[in-house]
């Protein structure tokens, strides 16, 4: 067995051990337990305190060919004593189960960074499939990072060889070898997933055995001697973190959560109608294992049906929700529509992905902005609303139920992948807290001979009255024709339909009344630049001007939640800023948005490799701008 | 929009709006209406609990003419706002009112869910083998040779049954009826009423401006009887002005064949007896058509399981008794949490 470590450090470049924060990145074959592994290192860090931020990057495919570099699944982690809002941009440890793994990550890698190898997977078919044309373990390939080179396989058959598995499912707790020697390396704890493992494997006691038996070995090599001097234990000072109760917590899970919260806080039943679609599915499997709060959840027959139930149900008084993620969406446009038209509160949440078309199903990007505020037939307004990151996801479900409710309107809620399948440390609310805002649902018939109108407007939200069937008195016909503003009849008259597309306009523009003025995130009120963002670009763009700022440079942070309607105040902020900065994941949609709203001369920063931004990327376009050059020059 | 139902017994005024109908005079789609008026108080329907819902299509015009709850929804999705309905409501009673062209082209997708989960809704579909709203193009139900404004030298799609497609998509309640048949409307109604699941209806509805006299063949009073069969649960399945004829299986060929009683030696033990249950015989019965067959009209199916919102609401009773009524705050505290001081 090859115990051999070579250092190949760069002298000039600082210590792990020296930085704010760590960036670990686990890459092996999609059937490796990539994701299983990085989930579980996530928790043991939490648990130690510290704060931290995920990045999951699986491919498409379930399962790829093995070997292949498209088969290459992902899981990244930055955890470090400062705030962590980001994923990292550059891993500062690789862990590579093989040599497509290698291949697709090491470019990635800090330079100087260490890079953990399976030599046990790096057979000559392997390279070959990864596309090397020599063994990048024996060339100069790899100079310039520090690389361990560890038979996990061997050590991973050694260690489980005692419970009797067959090869293959021995070859399986390589992922909890590899796991123990990443909680060694960084001080964690194993006790919390040797009691995962028990509970995970339960019924099949030799798997969980040899599990937590490769864990141990994993961990006790690190501890073996002669790797001591390569291999030094990092102590990170724990976060810190607003005082309060903490978990973990993935966009999917606090959306959930949030949206039944929203629900509770509007006095609602939860329907959600869903079609599966990468990345958004894990909504429905999380709302479908929380039965018992009499949510029911429908896995529809296509992505038009799911949005169409939400609807029936919002028609018949409880709170309809549906989502998906672009091309899903697309499909949901016209029965979006028709709830605009009948005027009936509807969530509709995108979790965001590359496009056009099934693009990068996988990938993160923020591309749908035009679609969530123009792309509807007709005059068609709604308003979107987007959320920034994990945590956030609770708050801003909580917001479009409110928003939904009060002004009987569908809401756009706009994630991304990367939002829904991060995780980070957040703070438990208090649920006996939030404002509640019971819906006014009609119950009361109108007087002996006179009629109910269905469109008769509150005169302050030009919100319409919400009447559900089963309610004597209140029978009424409502759909997607035109109808009387005066009595909710069809209505196919010239100056009617005028008066009812500028009553709809008016109703979700008087929405700006009702959120909160927009907030600068970090710096001043005025001054030379101001960076404004929307969605999970918030973390790059925090750190960026966070850094710019410890250099002395005049720049602040905007971050948007209200994407229609805007916040009242936020003309005349932008305008107090000599330049405005808007980094977007998409070719530039906030940045027009922003022109046609304000006439604002705003300069983009475009990214859409299906990958977050990076904090120097932006950090660059904030000098480069502010020295009067372009974003990207 | 209309007056307030007082409670007691209530008549066909009571579900009758006062929205002018606008459909074209002589159009079958009135004869479908009146008879829904009348047959709702009949069945002891509330109209604050009666929703109706449609898709687009003339026929689809139907629930502003119902003093009820009504949905006039977009093209083809009735079924999927229906089945939204049912879940968040499973008390009310939900008409879904389509067309061919709704229920058979645009929202053949969702048709077929629908009757494969068994939700309970009564589905009528007006089937008058046209596009009427769009003036007039043929439609998946349209015969080949169907000349329309899309098909100058006539159609040359093969046409959807309407009702086998509703027994292959797994339909429990399967019934034919006719616009002109006033006497037999109503009980096909009923019968779909008090079938808790899916119960798909085909009515064959003349379009008198653009398909007229499309179902000639058994439409007419005057040949009805040699022209269709009433399916009656229990019953021989005979027809003809005498009730000489009845329908018997080749079970050779594995198929229907028409005879008479008393030529060739058959007698009634010969004439095959209705089962509603027996789908292969449901089967034979809507692959029948006219001219060379009678049509068969009736309740042709009728295997009633779990409704699908039933199931559904047994799902969260059973998530509540197991676990007690949902605590959010139990569950955003479950697993490793950690404390800041």
């Amino acid at each position: 067995m090859d115990r051999r470590v070579d250092d190949n450090t760069n002298p000039s470049l600082p210590e792990l051990d020296e930085l704010e924060s760590v960036v670990v990145r686990f890459a092996g074959d999609s059937g490796d337990g990539m994701q299983l592994t990085g989930a579980q290192f996530t928790a043991s860090t939490a648990l130690a305190g510290h704060d931290l931020s995920t990045f999951p990057d699986f491919p498409a495919e379930i399962r790829a060919p093995a070997g292949t570099t498209f088969g290459v699944s992902a899981f990244q982690i930055n955890f470090g004593s400062d705030r962590v809002l980001t994923a990292g941009d550059e891993p500062d440890v690789l862990v590579a189960m093989n040599p497509a793994a290698l291949k697709v990550n090491i470019d990635n890698l800090r330079q100087g960074g260490l890079v953990v190898v399976d030599t046990g997977s790096f057979s000559a078919r392997n390279q070959k499939k990864a596309g090397y044309e020599s063994n990048p373990l024996e060339d100069d390939s790899l100079s310039g990072y520090r690389v361990m080179r560890l038979d996990i396989t061997a050590y991973t058959l050694e260690a489980v060889k005692q419970f009797g598995l067959s090869n293959k499912d021995a070859l399986r707790c390589k992922n909890m070898w590899t796991l123990g020697l990443m909680l060694w390396m960084f001080g964690r704890q194993r006790k919390p997933i040797t009691e995962w493992l028990k509970t995970k494997f339960g019924k099949m006691p030799e798997v969980a055995k040899s599990n937590i038996a490769a864990l141990n070995a994993g961990h006790a090599f690190g501890e073996t001697a002669e790797l001591s001097s390569d291999l030094k234990r990092y102590e990170i000072r724990p976060a810190h973190l607003e005082p309060g109760t903490y978990r973990t917590v993935t966009g999917s899970q606090s959306l959930a959560w949030g949206l039944v919260a929203g629900a509770q806080c509007a006095g609602l039943k939860l329907m959600f109608g869903s079609y599966p679609i990468t990345p958004a599915s894990t909504l429905l499997h999380l709302l479908a294992a929380m039965k018992q709060f009499g949510i029911v959840t429908f896995q529809a027959e296509d992505e038009i049906s799911a949005i169409c139930a939400a609807i029936g149900a919002s028609f018949a008084g409880s709170l309809g929700v549906t989502s998906s993620s672009g091309p899903g969406i697309a499909l949901k446009t016209e029965a979006m529509g028709l709830a605009i038209s009948t005027e009936l509160p509807l969530i509709i949440v995108n979790s965001q992905r590359g496009g056009p078309s099934t693009g990068l199903p996988t990938k993160t990007e923020q591309s749908d902005l035009y679609q969530a505020i123009y792309g509807r037939n007709g005059d068609s307004p709604l308003p979107v609303i987007g959320t920034r990151s994990p945590g956030d996801c609770f708050e801003t479900a909580i917001e479009a139920v409110r928003i939904a409710t009060k002004y009987m309107t569908p809401v756009i809620l706009l994630s991304d992948g990367y939002t829904a399948n991060a995780a980070e440390p957040w703070k438990l609310p208090d649920l006996e807290s939030l404002e509640k805002f019971p819906t006014q649902i009609v119950e009361t018939p109108p007087e002996e001979g006179e009629h109910f109108n269905p469109y008769e407007r509150d005169p302050e939200t030009l919100s319409r009255p919400w009447a559900k069937p089963g309610t004597p008195g209140l029978e009424h016909r409502i759909g997607g024709l035109e109808k009387s503003y005066e009595t909710g009849h069809i209505s196919y008259d010239a100056d009617n339909h005028q008066k009812m597309t500028d009553t709809r306009m008016a109703k979700i523009a008087g929405i700006a009344a009702d959120i909160p003025p927009q907030e600068v995130f970090q710096g001043t009120e005025g001054g030379e630049m101001a960076v404004v963002g929307w969605g999970s670009t918030f973390g790059p763009i925090d750190q960026a001007v966070h850094r710019a700022r410890d250099k002395g440079l005049d720049v602040s942070h905007i971050h948007l939640r209200h994407l229609n309607p805007f916040p009242s105040n936020l003309e005349g902020l932008l305008k107090s800023y000599k330049k405005v900065l808007v980094p977007e994941m998409n070719t530039g949609q906030l940045m027009t948005v922003l022109r046609d709203r304000f006439l604002l001369e705003a300069v983009p920063l475009n990214k859409v490799e299906g990958q977050p931004f990076k904090i120097r990327e932006i950090e660059g376009a904030i000098a480069n701008v502010l020295n009067g050059k372009g974003a990207a020059s | 929009m209309n007056e307030i139902t007082t409670a007691g017994k209530l008549t066909a005024k009571d579900f009758t709006s006062d929205q002018e109908v606008r459909w074209c005079p002589g159009c079958g789609d009135y004869a479908i209406l009146k008879c829904m008026q009348r047959t709702l108080p009949e069945i002891g329907a509330r109209p604050e609990n009666t929703v109706f819902v449609s898709g687009i299509g003339c026929s689809s015009r139907f629930p502003y003419h119902m003093a009820t709850y009504g949905f006039h929804t977009i093209h083809g999705r009735a079924p999927a706002i229906a089945t939204g309905v049912k879940l968040a409501n499973p008390d009310l009673d939900v008409w879904v009112i389509t067309g061919d062209g709704d229920g058979l082209s645009i929202g053949g997708n969702h048709l077929l869910h629908v009757l494969r989960r068994n939700v309970d809704l009564n589905i009528l579909l007006f089937n008058n083998e046209i596009y009427g709203l769009t003036k007039g193009q043929y439609s998946p139900t349209s015969r080949p040779g169907t000349r329309s404004p899309s098909t100058p030298q006539g159609s040359f799609e093969n046409p959807v049954s309407a009702c086998a497609f509703a027994l292959g998509a797994g339909a429990k309640f399967v019934a034919r009826t006719i616009d002109t048949d006033q006497k037999h409307m109503p009980d096909v109604f009923k019968r779909a009423h008090r079938n808790k699941g899916a119960s798909f209806v085909e009515i064959f509805q003349n379009c008198i401006v653009y398909n007229d006299g499309v179902f000639s063949d058994f439409a007419d009073k005057a040949n009805a009887a040699e022209t269709r069969v009433y399916a009656v649960h229990g019953e021989p399945l005979l027809f003809g002005s005498e009730n000489k004829k009845g329908l018997r299986l080749n079970a050779d060929k594995l198929r229907l064949e028409v005879v008479t009683l008393g030529e060739d030696g058959v007698g009634e033990k010969d004439i095959i007896v209705h089962d509603e249950t027996n789908p292969i015989l449901a089967q034979l019965l809507v692959s029948l058509t006219a001219p060379a067959y009678p049509v068969v009209l009736g309740v042709i199916y009728a295997a009633p399981s779990e409704s699908f919102e039933a199931a559904a609401m047994k799902q969260i009773d059973a998530s509540i008794k197991k676990h007690g009524i949902g605590d959010l705050d139990a569950v955003i505290r479950q697993g490793r949490t950690w404390t800041v001081t």
